[in-house]
């Protein structure tokens, strides 16, 4: 790595500049974006170092070219990622799905702000968690990040990239307003403390019978890239293993939807990663995340005050969803209590999951603020009522 | 391929027909997944003839040659090339072959694809692409509508044409294309018919060869879906309708080779000139800033 490259040391940082930092150390070495608040600090943050490390950033006229060139220079053998809010976030779906199809590696920030549409450019919400989930149109799995710091964002946007290169897919940090624009104490590890997974490379030389598609064991399949030899083909369309389309039936599609959801679906302990806080003993379970879970850290200290046995599940890895962990708990607790700065997203996975086992309170926010207090207290106090 | 090959073979000498165990061009086709979807008269093929002559004789290393495509008839050109090969989304060939220059300078990146894909759903990469200069090669099939969704029309539909979706007649102004790369910045513009193949493979070779965005309009016959509404039943139709109207006219101002319904097709190269490159300009300014 350059000597530019990883800036070890104790920072006073913001979230946004966490993230950018985050994506050097993990060897992002392009980004392709467009301004949009509140993600701009990051492309800003990426047209100042990118050059010092000797990467590229370029500004692209729109957030349907930034997704693009981002899968172009994965596909050149770069990691790569962009960063954006809402709706720019709408404008990269269909090639978010490009990206899962064709199995690139890479990273997409989303800075989450109040929609719909324009809605509040500068202030917080999470509105985005279901999009994030099914917001590409067809089958698929998808891997989501979520974290309620600077730090946080730092150490899961190298995550993501890593898992990005793990699985072979699009990673989407959601991250919102709240924590982009946080600036706090952020520590960056010295390289060695820092694992970087690398890309899995084909084990023959060209012209050896290499298929892009044809998975190792784990159904991820290795990676050749343009300008290596391979010649191959790779394709937005339904295709076989060695990348050709396959679209008269549904033969093709068939084993490639169910190993592009196998995957990662199979893989999810290795993936999910959540926060438990007193859940042993715990009667009612905050489920939350990102900026939505530290401001309930609050109310779940005066609620154990008040003597309520109240633990907390946070969510670091949102998608896939940690369903094992709301179904382990449902019986054995008297209630879910979900705050989330939206209209009702997370909630509905943990209603699926609970089962009816165990109520499930919504405490929902349209975006604009975090919680207050006194609002997620309530629900607490309800829950056990 | 278990059937032999069939094909004429034009040379001074004239017209003979050859027969061959393989592709003539078997190195640089993915043979197994020929026959092609492209209609019988279509242009599609001869373009992509054309550029692949122009490939095998441009010297480049062909691993190192890139072909990004985007969606619709001519899209499917990225999965018939033994290269390195990308078939995209819709309109988004330009972006994605952004992305693959700028992350690998060393490749060559040529975009081939259709008008509506180029120019109508991705008319705004097109200009940019143009404008920053990016080192690549386009190379757009115009055949003035929609081709893979039955003929509608788009952004490069004459004025007047009968499309399934203008059924009364054309009334959208259409781009002129060549004009269009000019004014974004293109550094290389030309345009030819599928009639004159040795004139689009040279043209092809130059834009090849060309360092920044290079632009190569190559008007198409779509007899399947658009032809048969403009008394071009066939291919061959078309071809006899471009000796008649083609007018070869280098060096013309790209303003004035608009095409309309039964006028001229003003051919040649339009435009060749020197500009640094998104990467040139990068380079030297990044570098000068960073050091000082």
């Amino acid at each position: 790595m350059s000597e530019k490259g990883l800036l070890t040391g104790s920072f006073f940082m913001q979230g946004d500049i966490a993230c950018a930092e985050g994506a050097i150390v993990a060897g992002c070495r392009f980004f392709a974006g467009y301004p949009i608040t509140p993600a701009t600090e990051i492309a800003q943050r990426m047209a100042e170092r990118m050059p010092q490390v000797g990467g590229t950033y370029i500004q692209m006229e729109d957030e349907l070219a930034s997704m693009n060139a981002v899968l172009g220079a994965s596909w050149a053998g770069v990691k790569a990622m962009t960063a954006t809010s809402g709706p720019g976030f709408s404008l990269m779906m269909e090639n978010l799905g490009l990206g899962i199809m064709t199995e690139t590696p890479c990273v997409l920030v989303n800075v989450q702000r109040g929609g719909p549409s324009t809605g509040l450019p500068t202030l917080v919400a999470q509105g985005d968690m279901m999009q994030a989930r099914w917001g590409s149109h067809g089958s698929y799995e998808i891997i989501a990040l979520s974290p309620s710091s600077p730090q946080e964002l730092f150490d899961l946007t190298i995550r993501a990239f890593n898992l990005s290169e793990r699985f072979r897919t699009p990673v989407l940090v959601m991250t919102d307003a709240e924590v982009g624009h946080m600036t706090e104490k952020v520590v960056i590890p010295p390289a060695e403390e820092i694992e970087i997974v690398p890309r899995r490379k084909p084990r023959v030389p060209p012209g050896d019978g290499y298929q892009p598609y044809l998975p190792d064991e784990d159904l991820v399949p290795p990676m050749a890239v343009a300008g290596e030899g391979y010649r191959i083909h790779i394709t937005g369309l339904t295709h076989d293993e060695r990348g050709y389309p396959s679209t008269s039936d549904d033969s093709a599609q068939w084993p490639l939807i169910q190993r592009l959801v196998n995957k990662i679906r199979l893989y999810r302990d290795e993936i999910i990663q959540v926060e438990e806080l007193n859940l042993d003993d715990a009667e009612v379970v905050v489920v939350s995340y990102g900026i939505a879970a530290r401001a309930a850290m609050w109310p779940i200290e005066l609620a154990r005050r008040e003597g309520i046995r109240v633990g907390m599940l946070r969510l670091i890895t949102v998608w896939p969803f940690a369903e094992e962990k709301i179904r382990d708990l449902a019986p054995r607790v008297r209630a879910f209590v979900v705050p989330e700065i939206n209209w009702g997203q997370m909630a509905l996975e943990v209603e699926r999951c609970a089962a009816g086992r165990a109520p499930v309170y919504l405490v929902p926010h349209p975006g604009g603020d975090i919680h207050k207090p006194e609002r997620v207290l309530a629900a607490i106090r309800r829950a056990v009522a | 391929m278990s059937e032999p090959i069939r094909y004429m073979e034009v040379n001074s000498r004239g017209v003979t027909e050859v027969t061959q165990e393989r592709h003539p061009m078997n190195a640089l086709l993915r043979e197994e997944r020929l026959p092609h979807i492209w209609c019988s008269g279509c242009g599609i093929g001869t373009a992509l003839t054309c550029f692949i002559s122009a490939l095998l004789k441009s010297g480049l290393d062909l691993d190192k040659v890139v072909v990004v495509s985007g969606i619709g008839c001519t899209g499917r050109v990225a999965g018939y090339v033994q290269l390195d090969s990308f078939h995209t989304t819709h309109g988004r060939a330009i972006p994605f072959a952004t992305g693959l220059k700028l992350a690998n300078p060393e490749l060559k990146v040529v975009v081939f694809s259709g008008d509506g894909d180029l120019v109508t759903i991705g008319g705004n990469h097109f200009i940019h692409a143009a404008r920053r200069n990016i080192d690549m090669t386009v190379i757009c099939v115009n055949n003035f509508n929609y081709g893979m969704t039955g003929g509608q029309h788009g952004a490069t539909t004459p004025v007047g044409s009968i499309t399934t979706t203008t059924p009364y007649g054309n009334y959208e102004h259409p781009f002129n294309l060549p004009y269009l790369a000019a004014a974004s910045g293109a550094v290389y513009v030309a345009r030819w018919t599928v009639l004159h193949v040795r004139r689009l493979e040279k043209a092809l070779g130059e834009a090849l060869a060309k360092r920044g965005f290079s632009f190569v309009e190559v008007i198409s016959p779509c007899p399947t879906n658009f032809g048969r509404w403009h008394k071009q039943r066939t291919g061959l139709d078309t071809l006899k309708y471009y000796h008649e109207k083609g007018v070869i006219r280098h060096g013309a101002d790209p303003k004035n080779v608009d095409i309309e319904l039964g006028g001229e097709i003003v051919e040649g190269k339009f435009l060749d000139i020197e500009k640094p490159t998104f990467l040139d300009s990068c380079a030297g300014i990044v570098r000068k800033a960073i050091e000082s």
